[in-house]
């Protein structure tokens, strides 16, 4: 492509110098090379970080039964890491497309808090064995379902009335689930130490919370709501300008906003539901896959996010597995590693 | 032709807008003037479908604005706000493709290709066109919306106050480029203006709104006497003859 990157006056150049002005979301040849790099340097790292997941520390010989064994029973754990991943980054990315603002994440709409209200208040009132009473195919459904319908509620409520608008919607479900965090906090108190301590392992976002049982359901739900959302990438590039301009634009935007907040509180609630909170993930890698894909364009940004995602959690799970032998808790050492990692890329390029 | 009838919208007791009845011919430039809080940009903005009307019926080209389909609408109306703000990072071009999205739904044919370069040339955008909106500024950034509007390609075309923080020569630029498009594109542009000499030199047509009504609807020399503008905005206005037209002296 003879494409050049210098400011030449196009007029003046002939025809076939510059094929043709194009509007298209990788402008130049240069961004394109830039952004399929990334995305073979995040896949690679995502084969080598899976591979090594599954075949790091296996006891056995490499090719014997009892090692395809073992690699097996880890794949578990890489197919709700997968889950997890999309969930997280397609969910953030979109709710940040709808609601304007760049530096949220749909966890602050109460769904971790309205989570950990509902494992606390299992602890609080049947004691340890609430934790077990919380586990199971249906306690999951039904628990993604009453944060789906949560969410629903309050999405459908304050974005239809006369005063709907986005900014209190934000504000009262914050609202909300600090209040349920403070419910949550003031049953722990009451909680004995071995109660608080089993309690506490399902705080953390742990992969290894994830029961293999609920992946039947849980797969076709992210896959379907994440599918969904990358259908229509484009009609998210133009939510993304927001009301008046989409509307100008011909978008129904109440009715569109409404439709990708469903399909994220679906994902949120599968996630949720599935390993616990995970609040500065989605947050974390939406704001890498901007700065990664470096367009607007939600046909990229939203498959860069989700590997992005599955790279950052699958990276984090194998040090914690592997190195500091804390299996599974990865929500630390991603927000640990994610901060630092997030700030200098944001000192670097000095934008959001 | 834009009709407006029975326009009602009731912020508080207090103020209210209307009812308003408007009709605005097809072809020009029509301007709306009035002081602050007069509910100019709200009549605007319920023609852009924006926001809601209380009562009343506004047709666009014969379309009721509150009923017709959002889609359809975006090829016969496309409407600019005053303050906009994206959270993405877009280029100009960028920009002014998602002018065709009523048209091509997102994906640009070469036709849209084209009409998104006639935009650009037309508000002499060409070398501006690979540059991020954040690397421009104020009156750039401003035809670069005006460029999305006109890419739109919509018969009428609703701005509210595009002279807004732009320096004299950058008005007196995007007037121009808005009378050209009037002109040769055969758009009708209505327009919310704050500087009455602009809107006696460049409009057609100008409409005086005060406390929510329609007070004076004319062409520009039927508006621009001292009396009217007296009335209009509750100030002395004297108009003198200027080298180029009539000029409003009100200071």
């Amino acid at each position: 492509m003879a494409e050049t990157t210098t400011p030449s006056p196009r007029r003046s150049a002939p025809a076939t110098a510059r094929p043709e002005r194009s509007s298209r979301s990788l402008p130049t040849r240069r961004s394109r090379i830039r952004y399929w790099t990334i995305v073979g340097v995040l896949s690679a790292l995502a084969a080598g970080f899976g591979f090594g997941l599954l075949t790091w520390d296996n006891p056995m010989p490499v090719g014997s039964d009892g090692f395809w064994r073992i690699a097996e029973m880890r794949s578990t754990n890489l197919v709700v890491i997968a889950v997890v991943a999309i969930c997280q980054s397609i969910a953030t990315v979109s709710f940040q497309t709808v609601t304007g603002n760049r530096i949220i994440t749909p966890s602050i709409m109460g769904f971790e808090a309205l989570y950990v209200a509902v494992q606390t208040a299992g602890v609080y009132f049947i004691g340890v064995a609430g934790v077990v009473a919380l586990q199971g195919l249906p306690q999951f459904m039904l628990q993604t379902a009453v944060m789906i319908g949560f969410a629903m509620v309050l999405y459908g409520w304050l974005l239809s009335g006369r005063y709907a608008n986005l900014q209190v919607m934000l504000l009262i479900g914050i609202v909300i689930g600090g209040g349920l965090a403070s419910v949550s906090t003031f049953m722990q108190r009451l909680l004995t130490p071995s109660e608080f301590d089993v309690l506490a392992a399902r705080l953390f976002g742990n992969i290894a919370n994830a029961d293999a049982s609920y992946l039947p359901v849980a797969i076709p739900l992210c896959l379907v709501a994440a599918g969904l959302l990358l259908v229509s990438s484009r009609r998210l590039d133009i939510v993304a300008l927001g009301r008046d301009a989409s509307t100008s634009l011909g978008m129904n935007h109440r009715k569109e906003t409404i439709r990708v907040l469903f399909l994220v509180s679906i994902l949120m609630a599968v996630s949720t539901a599935l390993v616990g909170p995970m609040t500065f993930l989605g947050f974390l890698v939406a704001t890498l896959a901007y700065q990664f894909a470096d367009t607007h364009d939600h046909r990229y940004v939203l498959p860069l996010s989700a590997l992005t995602c599955f790279v950052v959690l699958s990276g984090a799970y194998f040090v914690m597995r592997n190195i500091f032998y804390a299996q599974g808790v990865v929500s630390i050492i991603i927000e640990l590693v994610g901060g630092v990692v997030f700030l200098f890329v944001i000192l670097r390029k000095g934008r959001l | 032709m834009i009709t407006l009838t029975g326009v009602r919208k009731d912020y508080n007791s207090d103020v209210v807008i209307g009812p308003v009845d408007l009709t605005i011919p097809e072809g020009g430039v029509t301007a709306l003037v009035g002081p602050n809080g007069a509910g100019k940009s709200t009549l605007l903005t319920m023609a852009g479908r924006l926001l809601g009307l209380d009562s009343g019926t506004i047709e666009i080209a014969g379309y009721d604005v509150t009923r017709t389909d959002s889609k359809d609408l975006a090829k016969i109306v496309s409407i600019l706000r005053q303050e906009n703000h994206f959270i993405t990072r877009l280029t100009v071009r960028q920009l002014v493709a998602f002018g065709r999205f009523p048209h091509s739904k997102g994906r640009l044919t070469t036709t849209d290709e084209e009409v998104v370069s006639q935009a650009i040339d037309f508000l002499g955008l060409s070398d501006l066109e690979d540059r991020y909106l954040d690397q421009l500024s104020g009156g750039q950034r401003q035809r670069a919306y005006v460029a999305m509007v006109l890419s739109q390609d919509t018969e009428y075309i609703l701005l509210d106050e595009p002279l807004n923080n732009l320096d004299m020569r950058h008005s007196v630029q995007m007037m121009q480029h808005l009378r050209r498009a009037a002109e040769e594109l055969e758009r009708t542009i209505v327009i919310v203006l704050h500087d009455i000499n602009f809107a006696g030199h460049y409009a057609d047509r100008i409409c005086a709104v005060k406390d929510g009504a329609v007070v004076e609807f004319g062409t520009a020399s039927e508006i621009l006497t001292d009396e009217v503008l007296t009335r209009v905005f509750d100030t002395p206005v004297t108009v003198i003859e200027g080298p180029n037209g009539p000029l409003a002296v009100y200071y």
